[in-house]
Parts: C-alpha cells; structure tokens; sequence
C-alpha cells in the first residue's frame, strides 16, 4: 500500500506536471531549432513570440466567451487558437520584411542576427504588454479534471490523491499530434524537403534553385505556429503573464540546445529532459521517502532546490551538455 | 555561351580577378588551369553569382547575367560543382538529387494541401528522372545511403548527377579530381565526355590534373594573377614559355629548359 502510495505521489507531482510542461518546451525548442536550423540564429525573441501569440489568442478568447461560443468541455482557447496562429505569422513575417530581411541579405553574421532578434524581443515585449497588460491571467475555461483528486482517492482507497488535469491531456495529446504532423511534414512533403535541404546546405540549396525567400517564409509561419501553440497550452496549463513568457526563454533555450541545436527529435527529447529534471530536483521528496522508507521521519523537505532556483536546473544541464557533448545529444549543427 | 569581359573583384586591397576576359564556346569542354591563388575559383564564384563582380560583365548568349542570385542562374541553365563536394547529408542520394530542380509546386506551404495530385505526378517524374541519372553514373546502388557518407569520389559524381536532373546549358566544374582516385575520375572524366556528346552540356572545368585536362578539355584558358594568360589547344597551352613561367617562375624555367636542351634532366 505505501509502495502504491509512494508510485501515486510520484505520478502526481513528477510525471504528470513533468510530461506536461516538457511538451510544451519542446513545442517551443522546435522552434528555436528551426529557425537555428534553417535562419542560423538564436532567436531570442522566441519567448515573446510566444507570449504575444497567447496574448492574441486569449483576446479572441474572451471574444468567443462574449459572444457565448464555447467547445464544450475543452477550452475555448482551442476555437481561438487558429486566429492566434495567423495573427503571429503575419507579425513574424513582417518583421522579417522590415527587419531580419536587410541583414540576410548583407549577409551579416549569426551573432549579428542574433543581437537583432533580441531588439525584437524588446520591441514584442512592449507591444504584448500594451495589448494586454501585465497582470496574471487566467483563460482555462470547461472541464477542470479528467481525473479529479477525490474521485481517485474514493475510488483506490489510497492516501494520495491523483489529479489528472483537462489541460494537461490536452497539452500532451496537441502537443503529440503536432509534433507528429511536423515530422510528416518535414520529411515527406516538398516544402519540409526543401527545408531541410536549405538547412543542411545552404549554398547548395540556392544553387538547386530552391527559393530562398519561400524557405524563409514557410520556417517564419511554422515558428510563429508552433510558438503560439506552446505558449497557449502553457498558459492554459499554468497561467498568462507576459514576463513569465520572457523567463521561459531559458528552459526553452537550454532544451533545444541539450537536445543540439537544429535537430527537431533533439528539440523534443531536450524539452523532456529539462523539465523532468526542474521538476524532480525542486520536489519535495519527503513524503515519498515516508512511504519508502518506513518508520523513518525525514527532516527538513528533502527537496534538493527550493522552487525559486528553477531555473539553475536548466542552466547547470546546459552547462553540463556544453562541457561533455557541445553538439548536443542528437549530434545538432555546432553551437 | 559565355563571355567574361574585363571583370575585376577585388577583396579590399586584394584583387583577386583583376581585368579577366574570356569566352566559353558553345559544345566545348573548356578547361581553366593556372598556379594557386591565380583566381580560377573566385571567377567561378562571381560568374555563379556567389559573388558580386567588383566591375565587369558576364554574358549568357548575349544576355547580362552580371551579379544574379545562384537560384537564378539556375533556372537559366548555368549550374556549378564545388571544389570539395557539397551534398545534402542528411538525406539519401536519390534524394539529394530529387532536390535539384527548385521552383516545384509542392514548395509552397498553400500548395501542399491544395494541389496533392500535380505534386505526386511531380515526384514520380522527378524519381524516375533519378534512377535514371542514377543509372547513367553507376551509382544505383547507393541510392539510398545517406550522402554524408559517400566517399570524396562518390559525392563528386552525385554533383555531376546534380547537373543531369535539370537541362544544363553550360557547368562549371570546380577541381573534380580533387581527392579522387584514378578508377573514379575515369568515371567521372567519361561522364562529363557523355554529356558533352549527348546532350550537348557545355563544361567549364578547373582542373589541377593535367592528364585529365589534356585529355578533356578544348580549349585551355590559363589564368594567372587574376588574369588570363593564355588560350589554345591543351599541347600548345603546355609549351607556352609564359604559362610555364607563370607555373614554376623564371629561374626554375630556366633551369628545367637548359637541363632538357644538356639531356639531363628526365
């Protein structure tokens, strides 16, 4: 029965929050390795991205509520993420018309385009801001549990209780599809083919006479879906705030590299692999440990670093990677 | 086909073509030779349009093509190989080569959902074109390695079947001997031989292997100092007194002629 109990506690509070939250940084670190991959540079403008999207999406959100559409038990958010989407593309690619666009064609180093994205990071921090404030917003709306924490426990028998949030079904299940259907798209279509043409060869790609400007728009398009997708499933999960958006750069940063910067399945795995580690190490391992380990009252949390320190788990497996396999593990282009 | 005219490109103080004119005939195998640094690949480069000349034009069948884009180029027939091999690595080698001809429906995002059967008719004509290029280079049996893997001579021959996907005009063949052994250059020089024969491709080739060029090529341009020196058929090129100059300087010309006129020298 502890055993169970322990299992459960681990379910709850690791793996289930874990799953959810590294979906959703691996649908952001996708973007950052493909905008790497395919525009080589960090854009650090990503977590804004993200935030301006969810913003967006939110405001067609409350549009819907008013109007008295909804989606049944699933978030309305759902209904208004298409709106999200486009609204994102068309931003990222007009500033990739009035801004990246001169610096491509000058040819100016990564490092440089890098710098200008985080201009535009600024600048899309102001515009998300005036768009929809500061504050903590929540937007999660229909069913709240798949399964509810006193059902579980009425139903086991068990001490622990076991929460399986709509949000986090959804994150894992959207979050699943799309990753398939990007890898589909990547390597069966055309369009995906060219991409990956342009990022492994730049040179070679122009001289195959593939459009240099569509590569760059389509990448623009799916970065701007991607990150809008993230960002909404994270603030349904959690809640919106504009800075958390900005902070959330880190992780997001860290996974596409651990995972190699450029490698989508490396995107993915990195994604699981910070946020399984944030949320293992900031765990209070106590109660588990009282259950495993009978009669045995530990002291203190056990918990190996408090909640506030989070984000030093993303910085110490980054520095970690960068020391032992700079590549990354799925062997992406130098960072 | 071609005609350089007066061209110059200069890297800050260095100029590294500077005043080069030349003409590529029409069905000819022109072969471009000349000492290190003499701007054989940096005139590749601005005629392929990686770079923009400096000053000078290039002309295409009486057609300005000065400073287009390589995709541009491209879809007017001008394709080029690079001096090391460039490929896609992590694709196959049918592939890489069903890359090649940019430009098609499924490139576009829209297309992709919208015009799914004129897309798969593409394709297949696209991978039968392949298997035929494939076919044509004796490399069928690679085509589904993955072409990071190819060996230096392999990959040299996927950029020769590169130029086959598209109906070439005119190519501009950068070093493909460089790092091959002999069996494949055989292979490759028989190749660019066929395609000139068959289907009337015109090769520009920069060659550093002389039994290569002088079996190849009609006629040889030698360049030196980001000019040209010469022109004429492979013998006469190779008894030029200014080419050989220009390939081993004064004094060891002197040297290796009054050694030939003693009988000395073997």
């Amino acid at each position: 029965m502890d055993l169970l109990n322990a299992l459960v506690a681990i379910l709850n509070y690791i793996i289930i929050p874990a799953t959810a939250y590294g979906a959703q940084l691996a649908l952001g670190a996708l973007g950052v390795t493909l905008i790497y991959g395919i525009l080589r540079f960090s854009n650090f403008a990503h977590g804004d991205t993200m935030a301006f999207g969810t913003a967006i999406t939110i405001l067609v959100t409350w549009g819907l509520q008013a109007l008295g559409i909804s989606a049944g038990p699933l978030p309305t958010a759902l209904l208004a993420l298409p709106v999200g989407i486009a609204a994102t593309a068309a931003l990222m690619l007009a500033t990739d018309r009035v801004v990246y666009r001169y610096y491509r064609r000058v040819r100016a180093a990564p490092v440089i385009l890098t710098m200008v994205s985080v201009g535009v990071m600024f600048v899309m921090n102001g515009v998300t801001r005036v768009l929809i404030g500061v504050d903590e917003i929540r937007f999660a709306d229909g069913a709240r549990f798949v399964i509810g924490p006193q059902e579980f426990k009425a139903w086991t028998g068990l001490a622990e209780p076991l929460a399986l949030r709509a949000t986090q079904v959804i994150t894992v299940v959207t979050a699943g599809l799309v990753v398939a259907w990007l890898f589909w798209f990547l390597a069966r279509t055309r369009t995906g083919k060219s991409m990956r043409a342009f990022s492994d060869n730049e040179d070679l790609a122009l001289l195959s006479g593939i459009d240099p400007n569509r590569v760059v728009a389509v990448t623009w398009i799916i970065a701007a879906g991607l990150a809008t997708l993230a960002g909404t499933l994270y603030g349904l999960d959690k809640t919106f705030k504009a800075f958390n958006y900005f902070h959330l750069l880190l992780p997001i940063f860290a996974a596409a590299i651990v995972g190699g910067l450029g490698s989508p399945i490396g995107a993915i795995a990195g994604g699981f692999v910070i946020a399984y580690s944030e949320v293992a190490v900031t765990y209070a391992w106590k109660k588990v440990a009282t259950y495993l380990i009978p009669g045995w009252e530990a002291e203190g949390l056990m918990q190996l670093l408090s909640t506030e320190y989070k984000f030093a788990v993303s910085f110490a497996i980054l520095i970690i990677v960068l020391l032992f396999k700079p590549t990354g593990l799925f062997k992406g282009k130098a960072v | 086909m071609i005609k350089v005219e007066n061209l110059h490109k200069h890297f800050g103080g260095f100029h590294a073509v500077d005043g080069a004119s030349l003409e590529i005939a029409t069905g000819s195998i022109t072969g471009l030779i000349g000492p290190n640094g003499a701007g054989k690949s940096t005139l590749f480069n601005v005629i392929a349009g990686v770079h923009k000349p400096t000053s000078g034009r290039v002309t295409m069948d009486g057609e300005d093509i000065t400073g287009l884009a390589p995709h541009e180029l491209f879809h007017k027939g001008l394709l080029r190989t690079f001096q090391i091999a460039h490929e896609f690595p992590t694709m196959s080698v049918r592939e890489n080569l069903m890359m090649v001809p940019g430009g098609q429906t499924g490139e576009t995002l829209w297309n992709v959902w919208t015009r799914r059967a004129r897309i798969a008719e593409e394709e297949a004509a696209l991978l039968k074109k392949a298997d035929e290029v494939l076919d044509f280079l004796t490399i069928s049996h690679l085509k589904d390695e993955r072409a990071g893997n190819l060996s230096g001579g392999q990959k040299k021959l996927l950029e020769l079947g590169r130029t086959m996907m598209v109906e070439a005009k005119i190519v501009f063949l950068d070093e493909v001997g460089a790092g091959v052994n002999r069996t494949l250059l055989n292979t490759i020089g028989d190749a660019i031989v066929r395609l000139n024969r068959e289907r009337g491709y015109t090769f520009c080739v920069i060659e550093h292997d002389m039994d290569f060029i002088g079996r190849l090529c009609d006629p040889v341009i030698v360049m030196a100092e980001g000019k040209v020196l010469a022109q004429g058929a492979p013998d006469t090129i190779m008894q030029n007194e200014a080419v050989i100059e220009a390939y081993l300087g004064r004094g060891l010309k002197n040297k290796v002629k009054a050694e030939t006129a003693a009988g000395v020298g073997k």
